[in-house]
């Protein structure tokens, strides 16, 4: 126990036997006396608020503009309206390519939960040299640069005839989402007491139904979490897309890149917006769950 | 009963492990491994495209300039990280709930949304353009490196705010007390004994973030000038309109060595950093 100079012994010995009415005056004094010797300096609050601002301009930003004109990037847009949105609905190209990031992302993330899933339960049971080799191993795609692996599998698409192709889209995609399944569903795992898997096992469950009733249950959310990482990662993806992309199949990020840079589409600002908006709810949802796991 | 445990479950759980290896195996490692062999071959064994790399005048030039790029993004990263992980061990939990959920937010955005809302806010007559001109200044930043600075340092700033918050919430705040009780400055009680206690999470989040900006490729291409590429953008011309895969492969396994060398070196000094960023902070909050 290490000494602490700002209860009183008598406090630290016995904290029951104060009168009640004591003892939260006490610690609001001492709680008083820590914040009063040195508040948070005014400008300390101006920089974190300018940061602040910083990190969530580009966020903020292209929401008000997806209002705008199909004319101009004038900033704040002069009359509102929804002629973008009415861009993005009606137009085959956006619309297709939107299909095809979901399409590529629910498989994409499909594989990618399964073997990711399956391979955080192997990990968590295994001890050892193989194993921690396994698990670094399987993090490479996490700090591999994507464009080192964007340059490595293009050119090993173009032979195997995946480029332009759903499958090489979802195969290159569920690569990388494989890291993010495996953290979310580690971390699932490590809250998870091994016992009742014994337990299950001595009342007569076949090792299928243990995973099936008792792991599942259990770690669901660390799944679910992990599968949305995987969605979002892949849905976002832009870098390896753009080298795998072919007249006849690109993804959203692709056309969203293509709009800034070939001709600058003004639909691009609906676009980004709706991307967005659904990604950050997604994320709150999964924030707020993961919270309540926590909790209880 | 442990060893005889093992010895029961060792051969099924390892069948667990063999479609996740194999899909990262077949999609990823081997055609890596298979970029390295060509960067050494064609038609027999070289060390030719390493060579070329440090004789054609392009590359180290291009190699210099992400370098001097990604320090500045560093640089920026920790002056506005800083104070933001300082200020999130200083407030109550619902505040911080708050400045974690707004440093996540680059996490969250879009690529594509966040790329094309930084043009839209540098291009010529744009927000910052139209501000300085009110004082008769155009200023651009759009095609230029100050605005892909600007840009990639918001999306770097969750990896220095992450393990700087992570080991800034470590340090005992009655020894800043103390160092102002025995007659210590401010600023002289925070330059002794805060910043040292803090160095390991600032060296992580300095690596990291170093590593991270080496590798871009969307920033730069969009938001900087074609002049001014960056080694991503080499990487990318080489492959797709020189075709010269096997010079292209060379450039990538410098790039991919380099960056796994830092990872490593981060990895040691930081403990556990985790690059989705959820790690650090539940930690943290324990050792309160």
């Amino acid at each position: 126990m290490t000494l602490q100079p700002t209860q009183s012994p008598a406090a630290m010995k016995e904290p029951a036997t104060l009168p009640p009415s004591q003892s939260p005056s006490a610690t609001r004094r001492t709680r008083g006396r820590a914040r009063g010797i040195d508040p948070i300096p005014w400008w300390l609050k101006l920089v974190v608020a300018l940061v602040a601002v910083y990190l969530i301009l580009p966020t903020v930003f292209v929401i008000p503009m997806s209002f705008g004109s199909t004319r101009s990037f004038a900033f704040p847009p002069k009359n509102l309206s929804l002629d973008l949105y009415r861009n993005f609905f009606t137009d085959p190209d956006w619309l297709t390519s939107l299909r095809n990031s979901v399409v590529v992302g629910l498989l994409a993330a499909l594989i990618a939960t399964i073997v990711g899933t399956a391979a955080a339960v192997g990990l968590h049971h295994l001890q050892g040299k193989p194993a921690r080799i396994l698990r670094a191993l399987l993090m490479i795609p996490l700090v591999t640069p994507a464009i080192v692996v964007a340059v490595a599998v293009y050119i090993s698409f173009l032979k195997w005839h995946l480029v332009g192709t759903v499958q090489g889209y979802v195969l290159a995609h569920a690569a990388i989402g494989v890291p993010f399944v495996l953290v979310a569903v580690t971390s699932a795992l490590s809250g998870f007491d091994s016992t009742l898997l014994r337990a299950s096992a001595s009342l007569g469950a076949s090792p299928l139904r243990t995973f099936s009733r008792v792991t599942m249950p259990l770690i669901g959310k660390g799944i679910l979490s992990g599968a949305v990482f995987a969605f979002v990662t892949s849905f976002d993806e832009v870098v390896i897309a753009l080298f795998l992309r072919d007249p006849t199949f690109q993804t959203m990020p692709v056309q969203m890149y293509n709009s800034v840079t070939y001709e600058i589409d003004p639909t691009m600002a609906a676009a980004s917006s709706l991307v967005v908006v659904v990604v950050t709810v997604v994320c709150l949802v999964l924030q707020y769950l993961g919270s309540r796991t926590k909790t209880r | 009963m442990t060893t005889w445990m093992k010895r029961q479950h060792l051969n099924p759980l390892w069948l667990l492990m063999v479609p996740a290896v194999g899909l990262l195996a077949a999609i990823l490692l081997f055609p890596l491994a298979q970029s390295f062999v060509r960067s050494l071959g064609e038609p027999t064994w070289t060390l030719r495209h390493y060579q070329n790399l440090f004789t054609d005048g392009v590359t180290l030039r291009v190699l210099g300039r992400t370098a001097s790029i990604s320090a500045v993004v560093t640089v920026v990263t920790l002056l506005c990280g800083y104070p933001y992980a300082y200020v999130m061990t200083r407030v109550g939990p619902g505040m911080r709930g708050l400045l974690l959920v707004l440093v996540l937010i680059p996490f969250w955005t879009s690529v594509m949304a966040r790329n094309f809302a930084w043009i839209l806010i540098l291009q010529r007559d744009g927000p910052v353009d139209s501000f300085f001109g009110l004082f008769g200044h155009s200023v651009v930043f759009y095609g230029t490196g100050t605005g892909v600075t600007i840009s990639m340092s918001q999306v770097m700033l969750p990896f220095m705010v992450l393990p700087l918050y992570s080991a800034l919430s470590g340090i005992d705040r009655r020894l800043l007390l103390a160092a102002r009780g025995l007659g210590s400055h401010p600023v002289k009680a925070f330059w002794k004994v805060y910043w040292p206690l803090s160095r390991g999470g600032v060296v992580a989040g300095v690596i990291l973030v170093f590593t991270l900006a080496l590798g871009f490729y969307v920033t730069p291409a969009l938001l900087g000038s074609p002049q001014q590429s960056l080694v991503a953008q080499l990487l990318a011309t080489r492959t797709t309109q020189l075709l010269d895969f096997a010079g292209a492969g060379a450039l990538g396994m410098i790039v991919l060595a380099v960056t796994l060398a830092l990872v490593a070196l981060a990895y040691r000094v930081g403990g556990n950093v985790s690059a989705i960023g959820v790690v650090p902070t539940t930690s943290a909050e324990e050792e309160e």
